[in-house]
């Protein structure tokens, strides 16, 4: 099967291919969501403790 | 059930099962697009079915995050366990996108099959209404100035919604539907062809595993974001 | 008793409470849940030629006729028990053929047929390759009498003179 049959999905290519494109968007976009969620809590604590441990010294 | 639910020990335990789930869910996922463009057509569908492998599995964990949802809210409410809300409070929106993933990914299944973007049938209308219980439990949870009353009153919205679940799961044997009766999860087991169903499995275990990924991602970004709070209570006290 | 243990017996009594409560409704509500009547509900209910409804069944086969340059379709929809003739002019959707599950929308007319506006094609729950299903007819080992395509299932058995006839109809072409 050649790459232009292919990607025509037997005709349902305008239902089959949004399908996966917004699910990788909205899947992507919530993973990429919760990791920077993360990194900036855990950054943020970090300065924290770096501050805290200067005023105690 | 609280040694097992410490907060502390949460991170740490968490913190080594982490990397291992990204591995595993990334690998899997992988797999489950290639085998869902590797499998064949379906005999009356067409190359259409392959939007099934999306929405089977988004459809699967709405209902399956909403039982956790359920799950911790009731913990939360009886053993009043902070781990039990942050669990909660983070599954809602997980559930909330897998949910929209579903109703958007059956749309475009239902034009070229049925031959309609929408109908309101039980098994659509309960999706429907599964997704407002979503949205309706995060705004209740927003809605209080004092957060225990929002979170209690969330939970209990959580509590109550859950009887929707099995409404969903079997709207399509209760009632005449546009949709199909079950083919997975039914008496007499499978009625989908192997070379079918295994993309069909694997994309369920991997987006299983990338709700739990999440889940754990958002729990621990929660928990830390609530220490720095009582670091800065504590701060603030002492400065004042 | 503690207070965990009174939230709990709550939570519990509550949750049993809804459930209970849940299920009378539905079970109240049942007729109105229904998207579809099946002709033989029909054929009891005389619902008259003003009230828009749906009606769900097999498109019998050998009762399809085309006309119009292919935008007019006349068909029988059955349950097995009952036939009801069904006129619709419109796009036609891709899975809709002989022997097929259907659901159609609109009002009964005066002469005793269906006036369809809208017109829905249902799938059964069977998913294979088309070499399969070949090889599943070949073989003989196809059974159609599991094919609950048969709308209204619920209600009527699903008639095996009319779905059995079913994979002649749904062979492997592709829509």
């Amino acid at each position: 099967m050649s790459f232009s049959t292919w990607i025509q999905m037997g005709g349902y290519a305008m239902f089959v291919w949004p399908a996966y494109g917004i699910a990788a968007a909205a899947l992507g976009l919530l993973a990429l969501g919760s990791i920077r969620r993360y990194r900036l809590a855990q950054r943020r604590l970090a300065v924290m403790m770096a501050t805290r441990r200067g005023e105690d010294a | 059930m609280h040694r097992f639910a410490n907060p502390a020990r949460f991170m740490r335990m968490s913190q080594i099962v982490l990397p291992w789930l990204t591995v595993v869910t990334t690998l899997l996922l992988v797999a489950g697009l290639v085998l869902s463009f590797v499998a064949p057509p379906d005999y009356q569908q067409g190359e259409s079915v392959r939007i099934m492998f999306v929405h089977v599995p988004a459809a699967w964990m709405a209902m399956c995050a909403y039982t956790s949802l359920a799950a911790a809210s009731a913990a939360a409410l009886i053993w009043r366990h902070p781990l039990a809300e942050i669990a909660a409070e983070e599954t809602a929106p997980l559930g909330a996108v897998f949910t929209g993933l579903c109703l958007v990914t059956g749309s475009l299944w239902g034009q070229p099959m049925w031959g309609t973007w929408w109908a309101w049938d039980a098994r659509m209308t309960s999706v429907l209404v599964l997704f407002f219980l979503y949205l309706g439990y995060m705004a209740l949870l927003n809605a209080f100035d004092d957060p225990t009353r929002g979170r209690r009153a969330a939970a209990i919205l959580a509590l109550v919604g859950f009887v929707n679940v099995p409404i969903i799961k079997f709207s399509v044997d209760w009632w005449n539907t546009l949709h199909q009766p079950a083919s997975v999860l039914r008496v007499g087991g499978p009625t989908i062809d192997p070379s079918i169903l295994l993309p069909l499995l694997i994309m369920a275990v991997a987006f299983t595993l990338l709700f739990a990924t999440l889940l754990v991602v958002r729990m621990r970004a929660a928990l830390i974001e609530r220490k720095i709070r009582v670091l800065d209570a504590a701060a603030g006290g002492a400065l004042g | 008793m503690t207070r965990k243990r009174r939230r709990l017996i709550f939570v519990l009594a509550g949750m049993s409470c809804l459930g209970i409560a849940t299920f009378l409704v539905l079970n109240a509500f049942d007729d109105n849940l229904v998207f579809f009547y099946s002709p033989t509900d029909l054929v009891q209910k005389h619902p008259g030629t003003t009230k828009r409804l749906r009606i769900g069944g097999l498109v019998e086969n050998g009762s399809l006729v085309t006309s119009e340059g292919g935008k007019r379709f006349n068909f029988k929809v059955t349950d097995g028990k009952t036939d009801l003739s069904v006129s619709y002019l419109g796009v036609a959707p891709a899975l809709f053929r002989e022997g097929q599950g259907v659901v159609a929308e609109g009002k009964m007319a005066a002469d005793g047929r269906f006036e369809a506006a809208t017109l829905l094609a249902k799938h059964d729950e069977k998913y294979m390759p088309p070499e399969v299903a070949d090889a599943l007819k070949k073989s003989g080992e196809w059974r159609p009498d599991q094919q609950a395509a048969a709308p209204g299932a619920a209600d009527a058995p699903t008639s095996s003179k009319n779905a059995g006839d079913a994979p002649a109809n749904s062979a492997s072409a592709r829509p």
